[in-house]
């Protein structure tokens, strides 16, 4: 436990582990029997933790969602897939890292799987560009897509990304194009497609391979239009605001629930998905699951109609009962 | 004379020029091209487009004058005129966004950041939509992402050819995730366009950046641009940051992307309608044949 990564908030916490963690090795080295006492330290600090929990701020969120931690797309494919392949390249001159994808199976159920990878240590994160994507990665999870739609598999896909890459190199190799073009053919393709918000959904990096028939989203993580710093530096001219546009920016799970996005939120176990990551993957299997056997139960007209009409619906607006006022030009 | 009168004289002359500047401004005769400082009489400037005679420079013009531009007179018709945009977030920063859209609204008199309609270029019927890059920075909420994903419905629909002017920010982050979806439910719309075998092509204007970029402007059949205008997916700052280093000096200009195989043709706004026409002709006999098919 004591190379856990702890969060700033989590610090409350730590008096308590230390002092279970000394009556554990006092224990160990003397006969008593401390097995009260830890039960009470033990319950005293899951309902700590779940307090903390239970009342995290978006910017806090943010942290739990990024925590280095936090299983990742390679972890979920270890817990719950079975004959995991992985699948490499773009055909056209690249193999990303930072986006991945393969064939498993999940239960009965062959399936497609893609996600963006992050790193676990700087050297890992240096492999993985921190998960963002380039448009190579956008045009690999296309090419592999394209390939389920042919096999009739089903999509599963895992977003965690700050964001698609923004460097030179992706501008010159147009990260615009790939991704717009996986937009559009994702609304072509005749099978299943389910996305998982299982960290941190960074903007159209995210939505790249986020056109889904249905978004679940961890209780803990979060979906962004754009990250709460760099929104905080334009709109606040204060990166320092970034706490404040976290909140006003809405990317919780919950309250895109409510704005028509997410379909289902995922609860995390008290601590976060980190803290008991098979757990984690049990929820995230079984949502799968059930979500899977209720779309593989529509016609392929009915599915790509429902996923249009889906994504029909999404904004806010006011529709004035006049026809009114033809502009004149 | 003492240093007091040096700047009391220097405070005056300043006074005086930015007199005469602003009363050039308001009596409207005279304009100086901000690339060159070539001054022009206004007149000769939008006659030839807003673009500098002597650089050539492509000054930003709004939606209606784009429009007045393209499509044969008296031929727009606009649809979709009674969307409004509301707050639906209750976003607020330094100031809140409903101010910030009351704002836009009267110094434009749009009620957000695009024009949709259907128009006839050189006598060819075609769907338009022109985005406002005055409305906050042509940033895309719900109203221009439902209007545009109408006129794409619309022209599917009727069968028509699409052409959508970008001019535009990205996403607008005061809808928060609302506008990101926007993309999405676009693309969606311009997929059943193209499924059937119908025209589209975006005409990219300075600045075309972001969500925009990342949807519906990358989407064309036929991706046009005008000369020297930004388009990219990350601002230059953000690059430049990550990457520490300079980068070259037409880098996001619409001729960098046609050099890298995004952009199929740079039009000059002068030869625009020209083109157009050319390109929606040679196009005709492809659109009787799915006309008759239907």
């Amino acid at each position: 436990m004591a190379r856990r990564f702890l969060l700033e908030f989590e610090k409350p916490l730590v008096e308590l582990e230390n002092q279970i963690d000394q009556i554990r090795e006092l224990a160990r080295d003397s006969e008593v029997d401390v097995s009260q006492q830890l039960l009470q330290l033990e319950t005293l600090a899951a309902r700590r933790r779940e307090e903390i929990f239970n009342a995290l701020t978006p910017a806090q969120k943010i942290q739990v969602a990024r925590h280095p931690q936090r299983p990742s797309t390679l972890d979920y494919i270890q817990m719950f897939c079975d004959d995991w392949v992985e699948l490499h390249g773009d055909r056209n001159g690249t193999d990303d890292q930072a986006l991945i994808g393969g064939l498993a199976r999940i239960g009965e159920k062959s399936v497609l799987l893609i996600g963006q990878q992050k790193g676990r240590d700087t050297k890992e994160n240096v492999a993985r560009n921190f998960g963002m994507a380039k448009p190579g990665g956008y045009r690999k999870a296309l090419r592999l897509m394209d390939h389920a739609d042919r096999f009739n598999l089903p999509i599963i896909c895992f977003i965690d990304t700050p964001g698609a890459y923004a460097g030179l190199i992706a501008e010159e190799q147009g990260q615009g194009e790939a991704i717009a073009v996986n937009l559009r053919e994702m609304f072509r393709l005749k099978v299943p497609i389910i996305a998982t918000v299982i960290g941190e959904g960074g903007s159209g990096g995210a939505l790249g391979i986020g056109v889904a028939d249905r978004l679940l989203m961890f209780e803990h993580s979060v979906y962004t239009v754009a990250s709460p710093e760099a929104c905080a530096s334009i709109l606040w001219r204060d990166a320092g605001k970034a706490p404040e546009a976290a909140s006003a920016l809405k990317i919780t799970g919950p309250d895109l629930m409510k704005l028509g996005i997410v379909d289902e939120v995922l609860k995390e176990p008290s601590g976060g998905n980190n803290w008991a990551p098979l757990q984690a993957g049990d929820t995230l299997k079984n949502a799968l699951e059930k979500h899977l056997s209720e779309l593989l139960a529509l016609s392929t007209s009915e599915l790509r109609d429902n996923r249009y009409s889906k994504f029909r619906k999404m904004g806010k607006y006011l529709e004035s009962q006049s026809i009114e006022s033809e502009i004149s030009v | 004379m003492s240093l007091f009168d040096w700047f009391a004289d220097r405070r005056k002359g300043q006074f005086v020029g930015k007199v005469t500047q602003e009363s050039e401004e308001s009596d409207g005769l005279w304009e100086k091209c901000p690339e060159c400082g070539q001054v022009v009489y206004r007149k000769d400037l939008i006659d030839n487009c807003s673009v500098c005679n002597n650089c050539g420079h492509h000054n930003r013009i709004d939606s209606k004058e784009r429009i007045r531009l393209i499509t044969d007179p008296n031929t727009f018709i606009s649809i979709n005129n009674h969307l409004t945009p509301v707050d639906p977030l209750g976003f607020k920063d330094r100031r809140a966004y409903a101010d910030r859209l009351r704002e836009s609204q009267a110094s434009t008199g749009l009620k957000d950041g695009v024009l949709t309609g259907t128009c006839e270029v050189n006598s060819i019927p075609m769907a338009l939509a022109v985005m406002d890059f005055r409305f906050m920075g042509g940033s895309m909420g719900s109203v221009v992402g439902e209007k545009i994903t109408r006129l794409i419905e619309h022209s599917t629909k009727e069968k028509l050819p699409l052409l959508i002017v970008c001019a535009s920010g990205g996403a607008r982050m005061q809808e928060g995730m609302l506008s990101l979806m926007q993309m999405a439910k676009i693309s969606g719309a311009l997929e059943r366009h193209r499924d059937a075998q119908l025209l589209y092509m975006p005409l990219l204007t300075h600045p075309t950046t972001g969500g925009v970029t990342a949807s519906f402007a990358m989407l064309g059949d036929l991706i046009l641009a005008e000369p020297k205008a930004l388009i990219g997916f990350a601002g230059r700052r953000v690059i430049e940051q990550t990457l520490r280093e300079k980068l070259p000096d037409n880098f996001q200009t619409a001729e960098y992307l046609q050099d890298h195989g995004f952009v199929d043709t740079i039009v000059p706004r002068t030869e625009l309608k020209e083109t157009l026409t050319k390109i929606l002709r040679l196009h005709k006999t492809q659109e009787v044949k799915s006309r008759t098919n239907a």
